[in-house]
This record gives C-alpha cells, sequence and structure tokens, in this order.
C-alpha cells in the first residue's frame, strides 16, 4: 500500500542451494515453523536426488511420527515413502542432548577418567540443562554427521531458543566457561587439596571463593573442581572441537536459512541473524517467510469490501455475502500488513533473497504436507530436476 | 466476583508465539484495576513490557509504567540474573551492590561464572526475586514508596512473565532442580522458601494459547508437567481468536465446498459489487479456508476443555498490540472474571 514501494526483493532460489549445498543449517526465533521448513527442505533435496539427513531437535509428535521417528536416539533412520526416481534418500534424527555430551567425553577423556566425569552429579545437570549445551550439541553432531561422508546434504534444524543469536554463541559460551580463568582459580584448591590456597589468592578471589561457597555450598563447589580436575585433559578435544565446527559453519558448501514468520518479532529476530552472519562472515542462502496470507482477490480492497458488507448488513437478508465480503477484508487488510512489515525488513536488506511459504489452515504432519511446502518454496514447482 | 481472589502470585506462560507477554500484562492491567498495585515482572531480559508500554527499557528496579481503570497503578521490574545475585548479596550478606567487591566479582566475570556453573542458580535467583516480591510488605527501599497495598503488602498482586511451556516446571520447580547439587546451605533454604510461595494457594500458573494444534498440545502437556510436580495450574488464556462470522450451517458447506454460489453473487451484486467468476472463486476459497481453520479451533476447544480449567478467550487483533489495544484486553478479561 505504500506509495513509493521498494525494489522487489531477489527471489530466494531453493532449489539451486538445495542441490549444491552440504550443510544447510535453518534458523530463527521459535514458534515460525522452523522445524517443519527444515524437514521439507530436506524432502525436497531427496527427492532432486541428494543422500540427505536431516537433523531436529524437538519436532512436533505428529511431525516426528510422519518420517519415522519415535525414537530419540541420535541414529539417523532411513525415512520411508520418499520418491527416489531421481536417485535420492532421506534419514532423519532427533538429538539427544546428553548422549552426544557423554559420547565426547567418552572418545576425549583419558581410560578411567570418563567414568568420574560421567558419574559426577555436576557434569549431569551441565550435560542435561546449561543453557547453550543444546546448541553446542546440535553443532557438534553436525560436525560429526557431516564427517561420515554417508551423505551429500545434511539439513540442520536448530533449537528453539528465544533468540536465533543464542545459537551461534552457545559454543563459544560453554567452551569460555569450561576453559575459562574462573575454572582454573576453582582448580587451585582441588590440586593444592584443603583451604591452604587461600592464603596465597587475591582479595578479590578469596571473596569471590568466599562467596560463591556461602551461595552454593562448598559441595557444590566440591563437585565442581572434581569435575573440571577431571575434565582438564579434555579441554584441548573441546577448544579444537568447537573451532572445528565454527569453521564447517564458514566453508563452502554451507548455507544458512534465516526462518520468519511475517510478524515484527520474528522479523526483527531475523533482521539481527542476517546481521550477525555477515559480520562473522556465514553464509546467507535467504530468508523463508513462513505462513504468509494471499489472497486471490486482492483486487477488491478491504475498504470496499467493508463498505459493501454494511450495506447489506443495513438492508438485511444477504447474511452469507456480508459474512464472506468481512473475511474478505480481513484477509486483504493482514495481507497487507503483512506486506508492508516483510518490505520494510527488504528495504534494510535489499540483498537478502526472500521467498514466501502461504499459511496453511492446518499444521504439516506428513510426506504429502512436507512436499507441498516444499514446492511453495520453490515458487511452485515440483520436485523433479528438470531434464 | 474474580475467579482467582486467593493469588497474588499470577504466573503467565505459553508457548513461543502465543502472546503470552501481551497477555501478562493485560492481566496485569486487569487486576490493577479499581485501585489496586500491581507488579509485572520479566526474567528473560527482553524489555518486552518497555515496549509494550511504550516507555525506555527499565533498568533494574520497579517503575511504574501505567495507571489501571479505576486509579490502580502497574509496576514493571525487569529481573537480570547478574543483578539479581548481587542483590541476594546485599541482602544476606551487605555486599553493597555498588562497592568495590561487587565491582571486582563483575569486573572478573565472576558473577556471570556463578550463574552458569550451577544451571539452577540461575533460576533460583529470578524465582527468588519473584518471591519477593510477592512476600514483600510495607513500603520498601526500591518500589512504590508510600502506603503499602490493600492488605499491608506493598503489592496486591504479582504477574510473572515466565519462560515458555516447554521449559515452566523446570523453571518453577527449582528445588528438584537445586536439590541434585544442594542439599543443604543458604541455596537450599532459598529454594525451600521459593517452593513454598509457589505449591501454595497464592500461586496461579495460566498458560497461554492459541487454537492450533501444536500450542494445544504443550499445553495439555505443559498442564500435566505441573500438576505432576505439584505446582498449581490456574487458568486457559486462550488467545487470537477470531470472530464467528458464519453460521454453522454455513461453515460446514464452507468446508465441503457446497457453499451456495449463487446466493453469493446475488449478495454482492445488491451491495453494488461486481462479481466476476475470479473473485468469487477467491472468495469461495478463502471461506474455505476460514471454514477449516474454525473447524481446528473447535476441536482445540474441546482438547482444552479436557483440562478443566477456567478458560478466558481474546479476540485476534487487526494490528500490532498498542497501549490501547493492551487496555481492551485487560477490560476482556475482566469482563471474563479473570480478575
Amino acid at each position: 500500500m505504500s506509495t513509493r514501494p521498494g525494489p522487489a526483493p531477489v527471489r530466494f532460489d531453493v532449489d539451486a542451494v538445495l542441490d549444491r549445498a552440504s550443510i544447510l543449517v535453518c534458523t530463527g526465533s521459535g514458534g515460525v515453523g522452523k522445524t517443519t521448513t527444515a524437514a521439507a527442505l530436506a524432502l525436497r533435496a531427496a527427492e532432486r536426488g541428494r543422500r540427505t539427513v536431516v537433523l531436529t531437535i524437538d519436532p512436533a509428535r505428529r511431525l516426528a511420527q510422519s518420517m519415522g521417528l519415535s525414537e530419540l536416539d541420535n541414529t539417523p533412520r532411513r525415512v520411508e515413502g520418499i520418491d527416489p526416481a531421481n536417485g535420492g534418500s532421506l534419514d532423519a534424527m532427533m538429538l539427544d542432548m546428553k548422549r552426544t555430551f557423554d559420547e565426547i567425553v567418552v572418545t576425549h577423556a583419558e581410560p578411567g577418567k570418563a567414568e568420574a566425569i560421567l558419574g559426577n552429579p555436576f557434569y549431569q545437570a551441565l550435560s542435561s540443562s546449561f543453557a547453550g549445551t543444546q546448541e553446542y550439541m546440535a553443532m557438534e553432531k553436525l560436525g560429526q554427521l557431516q564427517a561420515t561422508g554417508d551423505h551429500d546434504l545434511v539439513v540442520v534444524d536448530t533449537p528453539p531458543t528465544r533468540s536465533a543469536l543464542d545459537f551461534l554463541d552457545a559454543p563459544e559460551r560453554l567452551t569460555t566457561f569450561l576453559d575459562g580463568r574462573m575454572i582454573r582459580i576453582l582448580l587451585t584448591p582441588a590440586k593444592a587439596g584443603g583451604k591452604a590456597y587461600l592464603r596465597v589468592l587475591s582479595g578479590s578471589i578469596t571473596l569471590f571463593t568466599n562467596v560463591i561457597t556461602k551461595i552454593i555450598g562448598a559441595q557444590v563447589l566440591q563437585d565442581v573442581s572434581q569435575f573440571i580436575a577431571a575434565l582438564e585433559t579434555m579441554f584441548g578435544g573441546f577448544r579444537e572441537r568447537a573451532q572445528g565446527t565454527y569453521d564447517l559453519l564458514k566453508a563452502p558448501g554451507t548455507a544458512f536459512v534465516v526462518v520468519a514468520a511475517p510478524e515484527r518479532d520474528a522479523l526483527r529476530e531475523a533482521a539481527y541473524f542476517v546481521e550477525r552472519l555477515a559480520q562473522e562472515s556465514m553464509p546467507l542462502a535467504g530468508l523463508v517467510v513462513n505462513r504468509v496470507h494471499r489472497s486471490g482477490g486482492a483486487g477488491l480492497t478491504a475498504e470496499r469490501s467493508v463498505a459493501a458488507a454494511q450495506s447489506l448488513e443495513e438492508a438485511g437478508g444477504h447474511d452469507l455475502a456480508a459474512a464472506v465480503l468481512r473475511l474478505h477484508a480481513d484477509r486483504v487488510a493482514l495481507a497487507a500488513r503483512e506486506r508492508r512489515l516483510q518490505e520494510r525488513f527488504s528495504g534494510a536488506h535489499p540483498r537478502v533473497p526472500v521467498v514466501e511459504v502461504a499459511a496453511q489452515p492446518g499444521d504439516v504432519h506428513d510426506l504429502d504436507g512436507l512436499r507441498a511446502v516444499g514446492e511453495d518454496l520453490a515458487g511452485g514447482q515440483a520436485a523433479a530436476v528438470p531434464a | 466476583m474474580a475467579d482467582f481472589p486467593d493469588v497474588r502470585l499470577h504466573v503467565v506462560t505459553g508457548k513461543g508465539g502465543t502472546g503470552k507477554t501481551t497477555v501478562a500484562a493485560a492481566l496485569g492491567l486487569a487486576l490493577a484495576s479499581g485501585g489496586r498495585r500491581v507488579l509485572l515482572v520479566e526474567v528473560e531480559g527482553r524489555q518486552s513490557f518497555a515496549q509494550l508500554f511504550d516507555t525506555p527499557p527499565l533498568p533494574y528496579e520497579e517503575r511504574k509504567v501505567a495507571v489501571a481503570p479505576g486509579g490502580g497503578e502497574v509496576y514493571v521490574l525487569s529481573v537480570d540474573p547478574e543483578d539479581a545475585l548481587l542483590d541476594y548479596l546485599h541482602m544476606f550478606y551487605k555486599l553493597s551492590p555498588t562497592g568495590v567487591g561487587a565491582r571486582a566479582l563483575r569486573r572478573m566475570g565472576a558473577i556471570e561464572f556463578a550463574t552458569t556453573i550451577a544451571p539452577g542458580l540461575r533460576d533460583v535467583l529470578l524465582t527468588g526475586k519473584v518471591k519477593e516480591a510477592v512476600v514483600r510488605r510495607g513500603a520498601g527501599t526500591t518500589g512504590p514508596r508510600g502506603r503499602a497495598g490493600s492488605d499491608g503488602h506493598t503489592y496486591d498482586a504479582v504477574v510473572l512473565d515466565a519462560p515458555p511451556t516447554g521449559r515452566i516446571a523446570r523453571f518453577l520447580n527449582i528445588s528438584s532442580e537445586i536439590g541434585g547439587l544442594a542439599k543443604v546451605g543458604p541455596l537450599k533454604t532459598q529454594s525451600d522458601g521459593v517452593m513454598a510461595v509457589f505449591r501454595s494457594p497464592q500461586t496461579a500458573v495460566h498458560l497461554v494459547t492459541l487454537l492450533e494444534e501444536m500450542p494445544v498440545q504443550e499445553t495439555i502437556d505443559g498442564a500435566a508437567e505441573l500438576a505432576s510436580v505439584g505446582l498449581p495450574v490456574g487458568a486457559v488464556v486462550v488467545n487470537a481468536v477470531r470472530a464467528p462470522l458464519l453460521s454453522p450451517l454455513a461453515l460446514r458447506d464452507a468446508e465441503a465446498g457446497t457453499l451456495d454460489r449463487s446466493a453469493l453473487v446475488a449478495g454482492l451484486e445488491k451491495s453494488g459489487l461486481d462479481a466476476p467468476d475470479p473473485l468469487v472463486d477467491a472468495l469461495l476459497a478463502e471461506t474455505a479456508d476460514h471454514a477449516t481453520r474454525v473447524a481446528l479451533e473447535e476441536r482445540g476447544r474441546d482438547t482444552l476443555a479436557a483440562l478443566e480449567r477456567p478458560s478466558y478467550e481474546l479476540p485476534l487483533l487487526p494490528d500490532a498490540v498498542d497501549l490501547s489495544s493492551l487496555y481492551e484486553l485487560a477490560r476482556l478479561l475482566q469482563a471474563q472474571g479473570i480478575a
């Protein structure tokens, strides 16, 4: 409705990305349909002939069932029912965060130390509820899946974080935490044994240690320092792995797909994420705007539609037409509002390719539904590779 | 008569995207109506209340952001774990939040570290602050001065914009999270005190949902999870409900694709509009879409009814939420008896 619309955004050529990428990361704020988008992209890539695996974090039950995922077992399972005509295949798996973490510990800990770590109460809390562990483990699993070479394309759905940015920061936060100077301060008592260490520490550190002991109790502190001491030999491994994954995200063949809904908050998160990717030199493939409302009868404006409905309501006798006109007015107004929000995004980020997916009345929970979303993502094209 | 007369802590949760923050703000306004004083608390540092009430970002203190109908007052507190920890140290260990010690702790990153090494510590600090506001009496050193609330409490009610449904039981059930880490000590004492308030009849956890499949399922799961850890489930608030424009009969026809096309065309022409086939097709398709959605919504309502909790509905707003629509939502909540 703006009088001076900006240039139309570049169309996001989804198929070109699906055919070339080796890693596709779907990201966006919670509640925008990220998991469904990841699954639809993976299915489409598979039906276009690529050996694909999709790593999901927390799929809705029926969507998971539609892909044959009944349990969280950390192993890619073949999805039945895809069209194999182009030679592709689809595997899917759900992330088991704790098990992934345990596997890293077992791989990297010195013989005999792994059990001490796995049994430590602090480790158990860290590996199942530290804010950021899920993101870190998703990245870890991505690296593992990619390393096997069993697939041409790994599609990863990111955890439902408050902010899309958490996902990029989490591995860094966890390694900083496990590797930081606070840890070394706490490590000292474990090595020195007993409280003698207090004398050699500076005043503020003593204060800190005292305070922390007071707050969380000596037992927690002891668990932490034992855990850290056992983990010490793994620091190198942790740092290396985090760095490796980070590099993988910048490698040629990786593409980020930012998912949003045509709503103010979701598009704002998408804008933050787009800017952050640029800062990190990470490759953005495009923006998917989900749940877009369209109207086939946009020639009839909301204003005229309401006016017509009013005249019918006053005259009486045409309830159906009046109700239909009111519905249409709401729909056109909603479509216009969504378009304005999108124009604002594209005005600020004119080079980001965009594709829209139409709102569906119900949720997607079978392969046909995913296939339809995939076709919408590709601008209405069937998956078959053009001859 | 309000449905939750004894509740002083209203915890509002919901799946991401259901509008729980908006509902929390509207509930705060509704509860404050008629001269009461309410504190809205947010714990995820998003400054969402500042945006909703159209004020600049809020510092870590209780600020008045709105006046409710009938002279009530709404305050907002945006809790940050780091500030909550310093606050805690100040209260229990007399460590001045602006002194050398606190500055040293901040500089070293010690506070972030402390709130990180015990994952539950963060939640204990955040919920501890909420509990403190609920039980506080008289005019405190922070927040509103002057008279206390009607029964001697500083606030007549506290509304918490809590983490989403998927995490709510874990967030509120801090004693079990802490239990694994600290069996004795001040942290344990603190978390026991918080749990006592959360499990008491003065607390209600309200679940915000849309009438869509996933949010409804999460609401059912969330309610079961809360009940299993002894936390009181309050109301279900159904947000963004569409106005019923078509008769049940017309809805059924629309879903089946058997709407009376000629009646529609006649109506359009009667109102002075042209009725070319493509427009009529588009209108019929939109109506069928609407009918499918209404049918799904009806199914969602039935599923939610099984929870047997009081339920309130708020309409889908044509535009983004602004201050005046917030007052309208508050009025609707009040009219339905939540406050």
